[in-house]
């Protein structure tokens, strides 16, 4: 009579619970909790240097800071510019580089696993390669200009406001462009050739063809790529941590440079959580944005569920 | 005659696209390599040496400890730190990940969906972001400046990531095949390991390797929660190199080199099946 029904840990109803256990229970310790304390300290006026300050409750006056802080949506709006362009520009390199690498039929092993090397670079690494390629006292780029006579003086990549910019911006691209181009690739070889063959039998130009054949098929691919992106596209911090350090005079602060400025070097954890949460949030609806297409993108497949 | 004229000077322009990108991509990292191998007077040459003129391994001689004039950076304590927390930290994520992978990809249950969006949303916290608490956290409980501290960290971050591709792994072996073993007598976790884990095995692999590869190249994180050389990484070493006023970038590139060698190799080992990894587990979801 005891033993009628087995142990709970033992129905099948429970099982993929029992499964998943220790990834939740890591990803609450180490995320999910952390991330409530941090939202409790962003209401305090906590500072590392005063230990006590932890209990002092200070409302919103961290997020009222903040918000009327013009640095602040100065590296906020910097933020977003980087993130569009950035994507956009990984997106349509990507999408080229897929359609010549398809194109290219001798090679073409050889070409995708170098195209792979920039995924595999740390983004530290990245960062110390082109602060390295855009010194602009022994930088490669400068030396080359200047080898082949194109600019006389030192140009000051890493410096000037636009320039600084820019240099970061490539490569933020040059880092993250292969994600798109592998897996838009890999897409390009899932295609079936009947619909590109009736369509070029019925008198589509190329153009239409890419446009309503090739385009829609590659949309999920597109997502996927974009989700993938969307889980690291923090890992800029790096780079950026790298070749300017947010400088030179903030020129190059973006959200997450400013977090660690105000967090760690300034030592105020209340403000800079606060500002971590504004990040936080960003990341959080620019990843489920994408998710939703992608789930909206498989249904239009016709895959599982 | 004109169809064919077009044709070549396509094929032209195809080709020079392809140089053209080729160059972008392996230039930094090849003009980096060759760094690591000339003295540092030779990088800071005006004009510009471009080929090293007596390429020697003095830079790793150097910052591995030997040689007259030594660098104080600790590397090889920076190496086997971080291959300890990357290793530690992959084979922990993995079986992980693998549990859940397979609840994904085997189950149906409730809130299944919601559960998986949970989990890659916990990714998407920006490494910095996250770094504050958890520094409040650690420093509170003993873990800063501890292994520890960041092989836990690592883990989270990478379970995420590992429950994907798996799950899409497993989604690849058919059903049918481990109902069959376990109809002729094996029990599920028979099957599982008999059937399932062998079939696998190389997807499996890959997820590893990408894993060790997200611990190995992080920094956002390693570089708050870390000290000394008790738990400091390779990517955290590197701006050792920057803190002076002057820097060392002969130095700084024979560490760059060491950072790079393990992830190139794990590279090529691994592409085939990232790929398909990550694009089955996305569009059949």
């Amino acid at each position: 009579m005891a033993n009628k029904r087995p142990p709970f840990w033992q129905r099948e109803q429970y099982t993929p619970f029992l499964l998943l256990l220790p990834a939740v229970l890591t990803l609450l310790f180490v995320v999910l909790l952390p991330l409530l304390f941090s939202l409790y300290t962003s209401f305090t006026g906590y500072r590392l240097i005063r230990p006590e300050s932890l209990w002092q409750w200070v409302g919103l006056r961290n997020y009222k800071r903040i918000f009327a802080d013009g640095d602040f949506w100065v590296a906020f709006g910097r933020t977003i510019i980087f993130l569009t362009i950035a994507l956009n520009l990984e997106f349509l390199l990507g999408l080229g580089i897929a359609l010549l690498i398809n194109k290219i039929t001798w090679g073409q092993r050889t070409l995708r696993t170098i195209m792979m090397f920039p995924m595999m670079f740390s983004p530290i690494l990245v960062g110390y390669q082109f602060k390295f390629v855009f010194n602009d006292n022994i930088g490669i780029l400068n030396n080359a200009l200047q080898a082949l006579g194109l600019s006389d003086g030192a140009i000051p990549w890493l410096v000037d406001k636009y320039l600084a910019n820019f240099s970061i911006i490539f490569a933020e691209v040059w880092m993250s462009t292969s994600v798109f181009a592998i897996l838009l690739l890999a897409g390009l070889f899932a295609m079936p050739r009947d619909p590109l063959e009736a369509a070029k039998v019925d008198g589509c130009n190329p153009w239409q063809v890419f446009r309503h054949i090739t385009l829609p098929f590659l949309m999920p691919f597109v997502f996927i790529a974009m989700t993938i992106r969307s889980l690291d596209v923090a890992r800029a911090y790096d780079i950026v941590d790298v070749m300017t350090g947010g400088g030179p005079a903030g020129r190059t602060e973006l959200l997450w440079t400013m977090i660690a400025r105000v967090g760690y070097d300034n030592a105020r954890m209340g403000q800079a959580n606060a500002m971590a949460y504004v990040s936080i949030l960003l990341s959080i609806a620019f990843t489920y944005y994408f998710f939703t297409k992608l789930l909206a993108a498989r249904k239009y497949m016709g895959g599982a569920e | 005659m004109n169809r064919s004229l077009r044709k070549q000077v396509g094929a032209v322009a195809t080709w020079l696209l392809t140089f053209l990108l080729m160059v972008i991509i392996c230039v930094p990292g090849l003009w980096v390599v060759l760094t690591a191998f000339r003295p540092n007077g030779e990088v800071l040459a005006k004009p510009p040496v471009w080929i090293p003129e007596n390429p020697s391994l003095n830079n790793f001689a150097k910052i591995f400890g030997y040689g007259a004039d030594q660098v104080a950076i600790p590397v090889p304590a920076y190496f086997a730190n971080s291959l300890i927390i990357a290793l530690t930290s992959t084979v922990i994520a993995l079986l992980i990940g693998m549990s859940g992978g397979y609840a994904f990809a085997r189950y149906r249950f409730r809130f299944k969906n919601g559960l998986f969006l949970g989990l890659m949303l916990s990714r998407t916290v920006p490494g910095i972001a996250l770094s504050l608490p958890i520094f409040m956290i650690w420093s509170r409980i003993g873990l800063i400046d501890a292994k520890m501290g960041l092989i836990i960290v690592y883990v989270a971050m990478n379970v995420p990531f590992t429950i994907w591709l798996i799950d899409g792994f497993f989604r690849q072996i058919p059903k049918e095949m481990s109902e069959a073993a376990q109809v002729d007598g094996c029990t599920r976790w028979q099957a599982f390991w008999k059937i399932e884990f062998p079939l696998a095995k190389s997807g499996i692999a890959s997820a590893g390797i990408f894993a060790f590869l997200t611990s190995w190249n992080e920094y956002a994180l390693a570089s708050n929660l870390t000290r000394s050389t008790d738990s400091k990484t390779l990517p955290v070493g590197l701006m050792d190199f920057t803190a002076q006023f002057t820097i060392d970038w002969a130095g700084m590139s024979a560490m760059a080199v060491i950072i790079i060698i393990p992830a190139l190799i794990l590279t090529f080992l691994v592409q085939k099946h990232l790929i398909a990894g990550l694009t089955f587990g996305g569009v059949k979801g």
